[in-house]
């Protein structure tokens, strides 16, 4: 689902958008270069959710709850940008509200064993009424907040502005960050020791846990890990992508970066692979809207489309690849497992 | 004399093994509710405002007269619908979260039913129409059930992404083929449909008030679910499954099949829950103006609380549904008297899920005093006990078992 259209930066696009319209607008390279940096801002935000969870879920634990600690992570953000005009510290805050939920998150599954499917929508409604409610009570009229200044000198000299495209490459440092999320969590899946026990927890608890893993050592961490994950891309969501905090304004964000780590098999490149394809369909749905070529009705059909594709990879990644055998399962010593 | 002591003895275990099962299974989750309303009166309270008051006004505002509680039934209506369907899937250890597509589906299918056939009698339009959403919602639980049974697909992804498709499909239909025409040349481009034929309205069961033929239907449908579950060998198959699938295959059973069954059959549910949120619905149209979400109302959510909070028992449902609807109505009431907003209601039903679904050990430790106590326990008692503990077949058997009657 795309953040709320009225969210979603369209500052940028409107400014090329105006010029010409239809097909002919779409293909010029100051559009498509718009169309492509803000996918990118989008696609951080996915892409910190669903690598994040990626790493939960090697361990053996789904949650569903990433929306909500999403909106939690963008609301606390958000609030704290009000308050100190200062976009690291609401990162800061955004990461540890998410730690926080991870904690109650790895205690409800780890160590009382519940459902982690419905305990996952538990949280994900609790995240969603909290944030509202904090909103309105604290704040009430979404302001909006400027975020993180840019790595380069946006300026661009008079009538450059066919040949300079610094929209491509002048993000902000976090765009920069989360994009090395994806080989930084590789390298600690693969090759490092706390790596090698998420995926031994994930697939087998039980022969980890006779070589003296602690399983639930292990899930706490990659909880925590993967909640904190959450957090940060709401902070990046509300401070960076949209600039501000309204009601809902994941609108199931945080449900298809869950959908994506499925999509992507597990593996960081490919969660950054459907990270992309996604924000590039709706960043392309939203650009297309602006310039006439699709009638409000048919741009909701066009962005129906990746949900319906990962129906489509779900039946494939489950054929070819499957899921970290112990996904969803409590780990009890002693019962087979 | 040894023989009366037995006898006594015999007596007073049954007292003591029914108290238990009757009270500690109930009793999980409404502690958790408790202690989720507890957690609500800490955010009232850290807000500024007297909890007992806010309480008191929410109580009031649900439940304090005739049309206060007409409007609850109205808001629990959908939560029942979904609540009952909720039950049968979870039994059957299938998380179906797809109850917000299950709604539109309903709901659309029974919308384009009434457009096409407005100047049917109102005594075949109306059924029809109900029949239509069931349809709908079934056609949309049918999918994910499939998936998992035949391709291993998770439902709980392949349901998230469904309510994703049928969100946006809503959105296609209501903003094109089925947008209300007239307004549109009147220059209002809203996502709606025309007002629906008045054959379709559900009837108003009291005077003044909005409460309508959808709570009834609620209630049958809860009845017929708990026969349907615990009378039919269809309803036994399907919990059986839930339980052990290996142990069920064994048995010579469909897993599949059941599988299947207990998705469409609980999409079916939520599909009549999204016909009745159409025809009961105060503009009598189909609008997805304030999103997919503001349509259903999150009842695809809310269901599952309702359901889990009635052990997933589709009888305790109708209470649970009631409540939550209740809630749901009393919030607005709770913001006029404490200033503390509805999405107040959201979070702590957020709580009750996960309180409930983490008092399992709570549940496994009341079954085990009962099993204590268990001298002439059901074969049956004893499947589902030792299936639950054994967690290996049954991993996503939610917990909320107590209510079993």
């Amino acid at each position: 689902m795309t953040p709320s259209l009225a969210a979603l930066d369209i500052a940028t696009v409107e400014v090329f958008a105006q010029a010409r319209s239809g097909w002919s607008g779409f293909f010029t390279l100051a559009t498509l270069v718009v169309t492509v940096a803000s996918a990118i801002r989008l696609a951080a935000a996915y892409l910190i959710a669903a690598v994040g969870e990626s790493v939960g879920q090697r361990s053996g634990v789904l949650n569903l709850g990433v929306d909500g600690v999403m909106l939690l992570g963008a609301f606390g953000a958000y609030y704290t940008m009000l308050q100190t005009g200062q976009p690291w510290y609401g990162l800061l805050v955004g990461l540890g509200v998410g730690s926080v939920m991870g904690l109650v998150y790895a205690f409800i599954t780890v160590t009382l064993h519940a459902e982690q499917g419905i305990s996952g929508i538990g949280i994900y409604l609790f995240g969603l009424g909290f944030s509202d409610l904090l909103f309105r009570q604290l704040v009430g009229t979404p302001l909006p907040i400027r975020g993180f200044d840019g790595l380069f000198d946006s300026t661009v000299p008079e009538g450059r502005l066919d040949i300079e495209y610094p929209d491509l490459y002048n993000h902000s440092l976090v765009i920069y960050l989360a994009f090395l999320l994806v080989p930084a969590v590789t390298l600690l899946v693969n090759r490092t020791t706390f790596g090698l026990n998420i995926r031994a927890v994930g697939d087998t608890p039980q022969a980890a846990d006779s070589l003296g893993v602690s399983v639930a050592r292990t899930r706490y961490g990659a909880i925590l890990i993967g909640n904190t994950l959450a957090g940060a891309a709401g902070a990046v969501l509300a401070l960076e992508t949209t600039g501000i905090f309204i009601q809902n304004m994941t609108n199931g964000m945080g449900f298809i970066a869950v959908a994506l780590v499925y999509f992507g098999a597990w593996r960081p490149l490919g969660v950054l692979a459907g990270s992309l394809l996604f924000s590039l369909v709706t960043s392309a749905v939203l650009q297309w809207q602006t310039l006439g070529i699709l009638s409000g009705a048919a741009a909701q059909l066009t962005a129906m489309a990746p949900a319906a594709v990962t129906i489509i990879a779900l039946v494939v990644v489950t054929h070819r690849i499957g899921a970290p055998s112990a996904l969803t399962r409590p780990f009890r010593r002693g019962a087979e497992h | 004399m040894i023989g009366t002591v037995t006898v006594d003895a015999r007596i007073s275990d049954w007292v003591v093994q029914r108290v238990v099962r009757r009270v500690m299974g109930p009793l999980v989750p409404l502690t958790a509710t408790v202690a989720a309303l507890l957690v609500g009166a800490a955010m009232v309270w850290g807000f500024g405002g007297d909890p007992v008051e806010g309480y008191r006004a929410m109580f009031t505002g649900a439940f304090g007269g005739i049309s206060e509680f007409a409007d609850t039934t109205v808001k629990a209506t959908p939560l029942l619908l979904v609540g009952v369907g909720i039950c049968i899937a979870f039994r059957a250890s299938v998380i179906n979260i797809g109850g917000e597509g299950q709604i539109i589906a309903g709901a659309l299918l029974s919308t384009v039913v009434v457009l096409a056939l407005p100047d049917l009698h109102r005594g075949a339009l109306l059924p029809l129409a109900l029949i239509a959403g069931a349809v709908g919602g079934a056609c949309m639980g049918f999918i994910p059930g499939v998936l998992k049974a035949y391709a291993n697909v998770n439902e709980i992804l392949s349901t998230i992404m469904l309510n994703i498709v049928a969100g946006y499909m809503m959105q296609y239909l209501l903003l094109g083929p089925m947008i209300d025409k007239e307004a549109v040349e009147a220059g209002n481009h809203i996502a709606q449909t025309k007002r629906l034929s008045p054959n379709s309205d559900l009837p108003i069961l009291l005077g003044d008030t909005q409460m309508n033929l959808g709570i009834v239907i609620g209630a049958v449908v809860a009845i017929g679910a708990f026969f349907l579950l615990w009378r039919t060998s269809l309803g036994y198959e399907i919990r059986a499954v839930g339980g052990s699938k290996d142990a069920s295959r064994y048995a010579g059973m469909k897993v599949e099949r059941r599988i299947v069954q207990a998705l469409t059959l609980s999409g079916m549910m939520s599909g009549l829950g999204g016909a009745v949120l159409v025809f009961s619905s105060v503009a009598h149209r189909l609008s997805v103006e304030s999103g997919p979400a503001g349509f259903t109302q999150l009842a695809g959510f809310n269901g599952i609380v309702a359901a889990l909070f009635g052990g997933l028992h589709p009888l305790w449902t109708i209470p649970a549904a009631i409540l939550f609807g209740g809630l749901l109505v009393g919030a607005n009431a709770l913001q006029r008297a404490v200033q503390v907003a509805t999405p107040l209601v959201v979070a702590l039903s957020g709580l009750v899920v996960v309180f409930v679904v983490s008092s399992d050990r709570a549940v496994r430790w009341a079954r085990h005093l009962g099993e204590r106590f268990d001298i002439g326990a059901s074969p049956e008692h004893d499947r589902t006990g030792s299936a639950a503990s054994g967690g290996a077949d049954a991993p996503t058997t939610p917990s909320g078992e107590g209510a079993e009657p």
